[in-house]
C-alpha cells in the first residue's frame, strides 16, 4: 500500500507553500517531485556529495538526508529562489563572468553554500571559502574558479567596485 | 563570451535527464549478476510481491541480436544464461512506483553455478580461466623502431622499472540515466551521453530497427570524462526494451552506488620499462611492455591500448624503441573510456621512470628531460616526424621558471616531521582519433542559414561542461562576421543533426570545430553573397535566399578531410599517429607528513602548448579540472576489489578531491597554431590528466628519497615504501 499523504506548510523561496506528499519522502524528493523544483540535484542520495544542498532557515543542509516533514514551519531556499525580482544574485553573476559553472550539475549547491557563507562572513578568506565548500564535490573545475567567483561576489556585496580576477595567472603567449 | 547555457545552469532551469517532465511513466531498474563467472541456473522471484504489476524483460525479449554493437559484438545486452562479471545485467524491471521497484529488485535472486574466474590481469591465466582466444588476450599491439635488443646490449647503463596504476571511477556528478518512449513508430531515447550516434548504432542493431525509427537526443550532461562514451548505449537499450515491452515511457536513472559499481572505469595497467642510456643521459633504447586489464568484454580496450602504447615512449627522441601492449580479458566489470584513454597510464610509468633513470645517473630530472625532449625533425616511436615548430624545451623551461624549480629542488626536504619535494612531468597528447580513425569516422557538420538571417550549427557533438556550445558559437560567429546572438547551436538530436562523430578524444574543438568553420564557408558559397560575404550583408543574403526559396533549406556542409601529408599504417603501427600533439610540462610540489604518511600537493604549475587558446576561461577550466582529477588518481582514488566487485562503490570510501585536497593550480598556455585545427587549436580536454600523477609521485620521490611505483599512493602504500627504504639504508650502513 502506498503511504497516505502528509501535508505540511512552510516557506519556500520566500513564498508560503503547502504540499502533500508521502511522509517517507526526503526534502530532495519533495522539492523535485512534489514542488516541481528540479534545480536541486542529487549525486548520491547518501549525504556524501553535497549536490543536493539547500538552505533551511539560511543554513546549508543536505536535502537528501532530511525528511520533507522536518521542514514544516521552516524557511527553505533553493537555487530557484536566489534570483530576486528577476535580478540574478551577485553570486550568480560572478559565477557566469568567471566561468565557475562547467557542467553545472554541482552549481546550485555551490551557489547556496556560498550564499550562506557570505551571509555570516562578508569578507571570507580563501581558507574560509574552502572550508565552507568542503562538503560540496565538483568534478569539473578543480574549484579555483569557484573560489574566485565567491570572492568577486563578496566584494560586490560589500559595495566594492571589484573587477574580475585575471582569468589565468599568466595569460597566454 | 560567457557560457551560452550558463544562465540556465545558474538558475536551476537547465534540465538534465532526471529533471525532464514526464507523464505516466515507469521507473526502470536492472537486476545484476551476483557472481564473476558461471551459468545462470535459476532466476527466482521472491514471495510477497505481486509480480504481475511489474514489467519484466530478459534476453528473450530482444527483437534483434543480443549484442551491444561497438568494436566487437561480444557483449550481450542482457546476459543469456551465462555471466562473465559481477553486476552484469541479467534482468530488467519497471514499475510506476520507485520504492516498490527497489524492493522488487532486492527480491529477485539470480543463482549462478560458479566457474573459475580470472581476476588478476597481471598473472597468466590458468587453463580453466581461459575464456577469450587461446590466452585471454583481447588485443595485442606492437610498435618497433630500430633494434632494441642490440641497443640495450651495448648501452652503458640499463635501468629497469615496473609501474602500476589502479582503476579510476569517473564520478561525473550527474549519474547516468536515460528515458525511452515511443513517438508513433519512432523509438525516442533521451539521456546523458557523449556520443548520440553510438547509441543510435547500438539501438538499431539490437532492436532490429532502421535509423528512421530511432531518434536519440542528448540531454544536458553533468560531466562525462569518457564515462558517458560507450556505457550509455547499454542503459539506452535497457530503457528502450522496457518501453517497448510496456508501451509506456520508461526512466532508467542509476543511483551513485550502482553507477560506481556497474559502469566502466579507467583500465588498470602495469607497465615495465627497460631503458638504455649513455652516462650523460641520452636515451638509446626503450623497451616497454604494457598490460592493461580489459575486463569481461572488449568494449573500447583495443583503442585504449593503442593510444596507451603510442604515448608510452614519452615526448622523447630515441632511436631504438619497442613497445609491446596487451589488453587482457578478465572477469572484472569491463573497463572503458576515461579521459586520457590509456595515455595517463603509460605516461605515469614513463615519467616516473625518467626520474628513476635520472636518480641512477645522478643527473637532475629537469636536465635529463632537456637532453631528450624531441627536437623538430626527430621521430616519435611510431616514426612520426615532429616538425611543428614548437620548442618543447621552452615549454619545460617556462614551467621550471614559474615553479622556481632550481631553488626549491635545492632547498627542499627540510627536517622535522615534514618533508618537501618537487617533481616534473613532461608529456604530450595526440588529439583526435588515432591513425586512420578520423578518416573512418568521416564526420560531417551542417550550418544552416535560417529565414530570419541567423545561422544554426548542426552537429552531434555535445556539451558536458567543456564548452562545445559556446566554442561552436564563437567559431561560427567569427567565421561569418556575425555576433554570437546570430548563432544558435542545435540540440544534439539525431533526427536533425548529422553524424559529426563522438565527443571524445579531445577532437571537438580541433577537428569538429574546423568542420564548423568549413561548413560556414560552404554556406557563404551557397548563398552566393555577391560581395556581401559576411556580417550584416550575409544575413541579408540569407534572408533574400529564403524569400526566393520559400520553405527551402539553406545548408552549408563540411566533411572531414585528412590533412595533406599524413600517413598511417595500421598493420605495422608506423606513421603519423595523430595530426597534432599538444605538449606540456607540469610541476608539482608536495609536503609529506612523516607521522601519517599523507601527501599534500602544495603547489602545481601546468604549462602547455595547445596551438591556440579558443576560450581562455574554458581552457583553464579543462586544465584545472583535469589536474584535480589527476591528483585524485595519484593520491586518493582507490578502487578496492573483492571477488571482482568494487567493494567501495560509495563516495564515503572512494574519495575524490574536495576543496581541502587541492593546491592552487597555476596555468599557462603557449600558442603555436596548428593549421588544420579550428583557428589553429589543438585538442586540450585530455592532456591535463596525463601529467599530475607522475609529477606528484616524482615530488614524493624527491621529498623522501624513495622510488614509489604504484598509484594511488595512499598513506599505507607510502609508509610501506618509506619503511622498506629506511630498512635498506640501515642494512647498507651495517
Ligand atoms: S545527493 Fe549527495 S549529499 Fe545529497
Ligand atoms: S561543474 Fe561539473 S561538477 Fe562542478
Amino acid at each position: 500500500m502506498p503511504d497516505p499523504k502528509a501535508t505540511i506548510s512552510f516557506e519556500l523561496n520566500g513564498e508560503p507553500a503547502t504540499l502533500a506528499f508521502a511522509p517517507h519522502k526526503t526534502l530532495l524528493e519533495v522539492l523535485r517531485e512534489d514542488a516541481g523544483l528540479t534545480g536541486t540535484k542529487h549525486g548520491c542520495e547518501l549525504g556524501e556529495c553535497g549536490t543536493c544542498t539547500v538552505l533551511l532557515d539560511g543554513t546549508p543542509v543536505l536535502s537528501c538526508l532530511l525528511l520533507g516533514l522536518a521542514c514544516a514551519g521552516h524557511r527553505v531556499t533553493t537555487v530557484e529562489g536566489m534570483a530576486a525580482g528577476g535580478r540574478l544574485h551577485p553570486l550568480q553573476d560572478a559565477f557566469a563572468e568567471l566561468g565557475a559553472a562547467q557542467c553545472g550539475y554541482c552549481t546550485p549547491a555551490f551557489l547556496l553554500a556560498a550564499q550562506a557563507l557570505l551571509a555570516v562572513e562578508p569578507r571570507p578568506s580563501r581558507a574560509a571559502i574552502k572550508q565552507a565548500l568542503a562538503g560540496n564535490l565538483c568534478r569539473c573545475t578543480g574549484y579555483l574558479k569557484i573560489y574566485e567567483a565567491v570572492e568577486l561576489a563578496a566584494a560586490r556585496l560589500r559595495g566594492e567596485d571589484a573587477t574580475p580576477a585575471r582569468e589565468t595567472l599568466y595569460g597566454h603567449a | 563570451m560567457h557560457r551560452r547555457e550558463g544562465l540556465a545552469k545558474l538558475t536551476g532551469r537547465e534540465r538534465y535527464v532526471d529533471d525532464l517532465p514526464l507523464d505516466d511513466f515507469l521507473w526502470g531498474a536492472t537486476v545484476r549478476s551476483p557472481a564473476s563467472r558461471g551459468r545462470v541456473t535459476a532466476v527466482r522471484f521472491g514471495r510477497g510481491i505481486d509480480w504481475s504489476q511489474f514489467v519484466v524483460v530478459d534476453s528473450q525479449d530482444l527483437p534483434g541480436p543480443n549484442e551491444i554493437l561497438l568494436i566487437e559484438r561480444d557483449q550481450p545486452v542482457l546476459a543469456a544464461g551465462y555471466v562473465r562479471h559481477v553486476h552484469e545485467p541479467v534482468l530488467l524491471l519497471a514499475h510506476r512506483d520507485r520504492v516498490a521497484l527497489r524492493r522488487a529488485v532486492a527480491a529477485v535472486t539470480i543463482e549462478v553455478a560458479p566457474e573459475p574466474a580470472a581476476l588478476d590481469f597481471r598473472v597468466p591465466p590458468r587453463p580453466e580461466q581461459i575464456q577469450y582466444g587461446a590466452d585471454n588476450v583481447l588485443k595485442h599491439l606492437r610498435i618497433e623502431k630500430g633494434d632494441v635488443e642490440r641497443a640495450l646490449a651495448t648501452a652503458p647503463v640499463v635501468v629497469e622499472g615496473v609501474y602500476e596504476t589502479g582503476a579510476q571511477e569517473h564520478v561525473y556528478l550527474e549519474p547516468q540515466g536515460m528515458i525511452a518512449h515511443m513517438d508513433g513508430d519512432v523509438l525516442v531515447v533521451r539521456g546523458s551521453m557523449q556520443c548520440p550516434y553510438y547509441v543510435v548504432k547500438a539501438l538499431t542493431h539490437a532492436l532490429n530497427r532502421d535509423e528512421q525509427h530511432v531518434r536519440v537526443v542528448q540531454t544536458p550532461t553533468g560531466g562525462g570524462f569518457g564515462g558517458k562514451e560507450e556505457y550509455p548505449s547499454t542503459i539506452a537499450l535497457h530503457a528502450a526494451l522496457l518501453a517497448l515491452k510496456s508501451g509506456r515511457p520508461v526512466k532508467l536513472v542509476y543511483d551513485r552506488t550502482e553507477d560506481m559499481a556497474a559502469t566502466t572505469k579507467r583500465h588498470p595497467a602495469r607497465v615495465r620499462h627497460r631503458t638504455g642510456v649513455t652516462r650523460d643521459g641520452k636515451l638509446v633504447a626503450q623497451d616497454i611492455e604494457v598490460v592493461m586489464d580489459g575486463g569481461a568484454y572488449v568494449t573500447l580496450s583495443p583503442v585504449v591500448l593503442s593510444r596507451g602504447i603510442i604515448h608510452a615512449a614519452g615526448p622523447y627522441a630515441c632511436e631504438h624503441v619497442r613497445i609491446d601492449g596487451r589488453a587482457m580479458f578478465t572477469n572484472a566489470v569491463p573497463f572503458g573510456a576515461f579521459r586520457g584513454f590509456g595515455a595517463p597510464q603509460t605516461h605515469f610509468a614513463g615519467e616516473r621512470h625518467m626520474d628513476v633513470v635520472a636518480h641512477r645517473l645522478g643527473i637532475d630530472p629537469a636536465e635529463l628531460r632537456r637532453r631528450n625532449l624531441l627536437r623538430d625533425g626527430e621521430r616519435t616511436a611510431t616514426g612520426q616526424v615532429v616538425n611543428d615548430g614548437t620548442d618543447r624545451v621552452a615549454v619545460l623551461e617556462r614551467a621550471l621558471a614559474l615553479a622556481d624549480y632550481d631553488k626549491k629542488r635545492a632547498a627542499n626536504k627540510a627536517g622535522g616531521t615534514t618533508r618537501r619535494g618537487i617533481g616534473i612531468a613532461t608529456f604530450h597528447h595526440g588529439a583526435g582519433f588515432t591513425g586512420s580513425g578520423e578518416v573512418m569516422l568521416s564526420s560531417r557538420v551542417d550550418v544552416a542559414g535560417l529565414p530570419d538571417g541567423r545561422i544554426e550549427v548542426l552537429s552531434a557533438n555535445i556539451e558536458m561542461g567543456q564548452g562545445t556550445i559556446t566554442v561552436f558559437t564563437a567559431l561560427a560567429a567569427a567565421r561569418l562576421g556575425l555576433t554570437p546572438d546570430d548563432v544558435v547551436v542545435a540540440e544534439a538530436d539525431t533526427a536533425r543533426v548529422p553524424n559529426s562523430g563522438p565527443t571524445v578524444a579531445s577532437r571537438t574543438s580541433m577537428v569538429v570545430g574546423r568542420l564548423v568553420e568549413r561548413a560556414c564557408d560552404d554556406l557563404r558559397r551557397r548563398v552566393n553573397t555577391g560581395g556581401r560575404g559576411k556580417g550584416e550583408g550575409l544575413k541579408r543574403a540569407i534572408m533574400d535566399w529564403h524569400r526566393a526559396h520559400p520553405g527551402g533549406r539553406l545548408v552549408g556542409s563540411a566533411t572531414y578531410e585528412r590533412p595533406p601529408g599524413i600517413a598511417w599504417d595500421d598493420h605495422t603501427y608506423t606513421g603519423d599517429a595523430y595530426g597534432a600533439f599538444a605538449w606540456a610540462a607540469y610541476i608539482a610540489e608536495v609536503e609529506v607528513d612523516l607521522r601519517t604518511y599523507t601527501t599534500r600537493v602544495t603547489d602545481f604549475v601546468a604549462v602547455q602548448e595547445i596551438g591556440k587558446v579558443l576560450h581562455e576561461t574554458f581552457a583553464r577550466g579543462q586544465v584545472q579540472g583535469g589536474v584535480a582529477q589527476g591528483i585524485g588518481w595519484a593520491l586518493l582514488e582507490d578502487c578496492k576489489w573483492q571477488d571482482g566487485a568494487m567493494a567501495n562503490a560509495q563516495l564515503t570510501n572512494y574519495l575524490i578531491p574536495t576543496t581541502e585536497d587541492l593546491p592552487p593550480i597555476r596555468v599557462a598556455f603557449l600558442e603555436n597554431p596548428y593549421p588544420h585545427g579550428a583557428q589553429g587549436a589543438k585538442g586540450l580536454g585530455e592532456l591535463p590528466i596525463d601529467g599530475p600523477a607522475p609529477a606528484v609521485l616524482n615530488a614524493v620521490a624527491d621529498a623522501l628519497g624513495v622510488e614509489p611505483t604504484t598509484i594511488p599512493l595512499t598513506p599505507e602504500r607510502l609508509m610501506e615504501i618509506a619503511e622498506r627504504g629506511a630498512r635498506n639504508a640501515e642494512q647498507r650502513r651495517q
